[in-house]
């Protein structure tokens, strides 16, 4: 009797299930893997830019989706490591089997995850900033950061206008400043550019008067410019200013954040740097294409998380609609190769970062007006152009 | 029946059938990868078994010599045209050379001195890889030759094969071959005087035993263990950063090792296995993932002071008497 009715109850309610599971036919979802450093020494790129996409897949999913397909985003935090980033890159293709990738926040992630998505043909769109992930340029590979050889381009073609020819540089060794340092003495002979002295300075220094006396003593020099990132630039430009030099200096974009005027205090007047629009929101003209996407964006992602914005968030803001608007250009969410397609010929792309005008040739898109030249005028950033 | 056949020789036949019926349990090739990964990460910790388990000598720099048998692979290829074979061989060699240049003045202290030593060791490794950019292609990391495995199969066989399937059985056999030599190494002159170093370095002294030497043999060993791993980490994945030669990466290993348990050749793979498998099955958990991890290893820490293994295997054979 009681065994009846256990047979009973369990055949009722598998019959019941299996009805409900007929009656709610499997959704097709559009599946996007994404593997970020949330945590560990890079999370302060990781974090806002994996907050982004969380922001952004719950948006678009309140909007109807992609084509009508609900987003699912799998999400990975490999803490900048190369070795987990490719774990992750090859369970994201092989396991999950998801359509695109956003990801790699730091470019030792990326490019160790490169060779996975080219074989499985795989549309990925970097985060990270070295203009190696794009050149020489890769079929899959996509990025949406500004490269740092951008940024000298932008200092030096400023520095041109302003009749500059020799300069000095004084770079961090830092993964960033040495990478910069390396980029501006790559193209500095484009711009007539002559570099007479270099100086470099390490993470932790508390005091670059002796580098800065090296460069006030050399003959001939008319401008200098740092490439670093955290307090070093601070300190560089208060012993510039201590030390009465009377130059222009310049800083890299790894400074466009309010904290180095706070740092660096008075110094900072009249210091002129690269930077995104998404810094100088408020401060873009009003028919600046860029001015509603950035505010919305800026809006949107302090509601959403009640942080302030930085940089990196929006280059994940500009990787995932940039791979939204090729999904709906090329009216698919499952052919890799239609959405990589179009990927390629995104033109005219509003984001965070700029104007993206992609191409066969060029798989970042952005153009030197992506930067906008700053000064530093009464402790607060002043658009000069 | 089992119990006749001789311990190491259980062992690695153990081993042997694990590795063989593990494919057959994965759901798709990404497993394949994992398993590899677990094989290299073994490697490394066998090495380690030897030097923590056997002698009873502790080294936080063990990653240094995985930087050492990486960076080897990458740039021997392309500045000295050696293939990347012999290029493994040559960063296991360096490796050596190193261990025993640090470890001969170091290895005749008694007490923590290897620890500290090798700490300073791994650190110094760790900033030549990030500041050389210029060899090393600094934080950005730099890509590596291929060691040709699948394409050499592929060319002879005609068939068309996936990389991580090929490593997964070349790193399999590696890991046999490292299993193999460690617990011979266990039962034989050398490996006794080792472990009578670990129970106590007086008696060891007092009946004859040059401690300072066998201890430098002990760590020599781990380091070129730790080399070839580090190498075929670099061949497998085909791009290196300095991150592998990192601290977090020595603590790693050691870890790996002593959650284990140290003394025995399976419990390191045990560890490595589960340190390496247990991010990938906690990513459901993602902010907890680090969490976790610290729980599981306090547990162990407390409730199996031997490491897992040896425990498991202590309480299987007294309820097997009881």
């Amino acid at each position: 009797m009681k065994l009846k009715q256990v047979v009973k109850t369990t055949t009722l309610a598998a019959a019941v299930s299996a009805m409900t599971a007929l009656a709610t036919p499997a959704l097709a979802e559009v599946l996007i893997g994404s593997t970020l450093a949330i945590t560990g020494r890079a999370s302060f790129l990781g974090d806002p830019e994996a907050k982004t996409l969380a922001m952004l897949v719950d948006e678009i999913n309140a909007a109807g989706g992609i084509n009508g397909e609900p987003v699912r985003l799998i999400q990975y935090d490999d803490g900048g490591d190369p070795n987990k980033a490719r774990t992750f890159a090859t369970r994201l293709v092989e396991d999950d089997e998801v359509v695109a990738v956003i990801g790699g926040s730091t470019t030792g992630t990326t490019m160790a995850m490169v060779p996975i998505f080219e074989e499985a043909e795989v549309p990925f769109i970097s985060l990270a900033g070295a203009v190696a992930i794009i050149d020489p340029v890769k079929k899959w590979v996509f990025k949406t950061p500004h490269t740092d050889r951008m940024a000298c381009e932008k200092i030096f073609t400023d520095m041109q206008a302003n009749g500059i020819s020799k300069i000095g540089m004084i770079s961090g060794t830092g993964g960033f400043g040495k990478s910069m340092r390396g980029q501006c003495m790559d193209v500095a002979g484009d711009f007539d550019i002559e570099i007479v002295a270099d100086e470099t300075y390490g993470p932790s220094d508390s005091d670059m008067t002796p580098q800065l006396t090296n460069i006030k003593n050399t003959d001939g020099i008319q401008a200098v410019v740092n490439p670093g990132f955290g307090q070093g630039p601070a300190i560089v430009t208060r012993n510039y200013r201590q030390l009465g030099i009377d130059l222009p200096l310049y800083q890299s974009h790894g400074v466009a954040s309010k904290s180095f005027i706070e740092l660096a205090g008075d110094a900072a007047e009249g210091v002129r740097l690269p930077a995104a629009a998404l810094l100088v929101a408020n401060n873009l003209a009003e028919d600046d294409p860029q001015k509603p996407v950035v505010m919305k964006y800026i809006e949107d992602y302090q509601t959403a998380t009640g942080e302030p914005v930085s940089t990196f968030g929006g280059h994940a803001y500009d990787a995932f609609k940039m791979l939204a608007a090729a999904m709906e250009t090329a009216g698919t969410t499952t052919d890799s190769a239609a959405i990589r397609y179009a990927l390629e010929n995104t033109s005219g792309f509003i984001g965070t970062a700029g104007v993206v005008n992609m191409s066969p040739d060029d798989h970042l898109g952005l153009d030197l007006s992506a930067f906008k030249m700053l000064e530093i005028r009464d402790g607060d950033w002043t658009i000069i152009e | 029946m089992l119990t006749r056949i001789p311990p190491r020789v259980r062992a690695l036949l153990i081993l042997s059938i694990l590795i063989l019926i593990a494919p057959m349990l994965f759901p798709s090739s990404f497993y394949y990868r994992i398993g590899t990964l677990i094989f290299i990460n073994s490697i490394a910790v066998i090495g380690l078994v030897i030097l923590i388990g056997y002698a009873g000598q502790i080294s936080l720099g063990h990653a240094g010599f995985s930087g050492i048998g990486a960076y080897a692979c990458a740039l021997a290829p392309t500045h000295l045209g050696l293939p990347p074979f012999l290029s493994l061989i040559l960063g296991a060699v360096i490796s050596g050379l190193l261990a025993w240049f640090v470890g001969r003045p170091i290895l005749r202290l008694k007490g923590h001195y290897l620890a500290v030593a090798t700490l300073g060791l791994g650190m110094l490794i760790s900033m030549v890889l990030n500041n050389e950019a210029q060899f090393t292609g600094g934080p950005d990391g730099m890509m590596v030759a291929s060691l040709g495995l699948t394409k050499g199969l592929e060319g002879l066989f005609d068939v068309n094969l996936k990389t991580s399937v090929v490593w997964y059985w070349f790193a399999g056999v590696m890991v046999l071959l490292g299993a193999w030599i460690a617990l011979n190494l266990y039962n034989s002159p050398t490996g006794r005087v080792l472990r009578s170093v670990h129970d106590s370095e007086i008696a060891a002294k007092t009946v004859g035993a040059d401690v300072a030497r066998y201890k430098l043999v002990a760590f020599v060993i781990s380091a070129v263990y730790a080399s070839i791993a580090g190498s075929m980490l670099a061949l497998f994945n085909r791009f290196i950063t300095p991150d592998i030669a990192s601290f977090l990466h020595s603590v790693e290993l050691v870890t790996m090792t002593v959650l284990g348990g140290a003394g025995s050749v399976l419990g390191g793979i045990a560890g490595a296995t589960l340190l390496t498998a247990l991010p990938q099955a906690l990513t459901v958990f993602h902010e907890y993932e680090h969490v976790m991890l610290g729980l599981i290893m306090m547990l162990v820490m407390i409730f199996m002071r031997d490491g897992l293994l040896p425990t498991l295997r202590k309480t299987l054979t007294r309820r097997a008497i009881a």
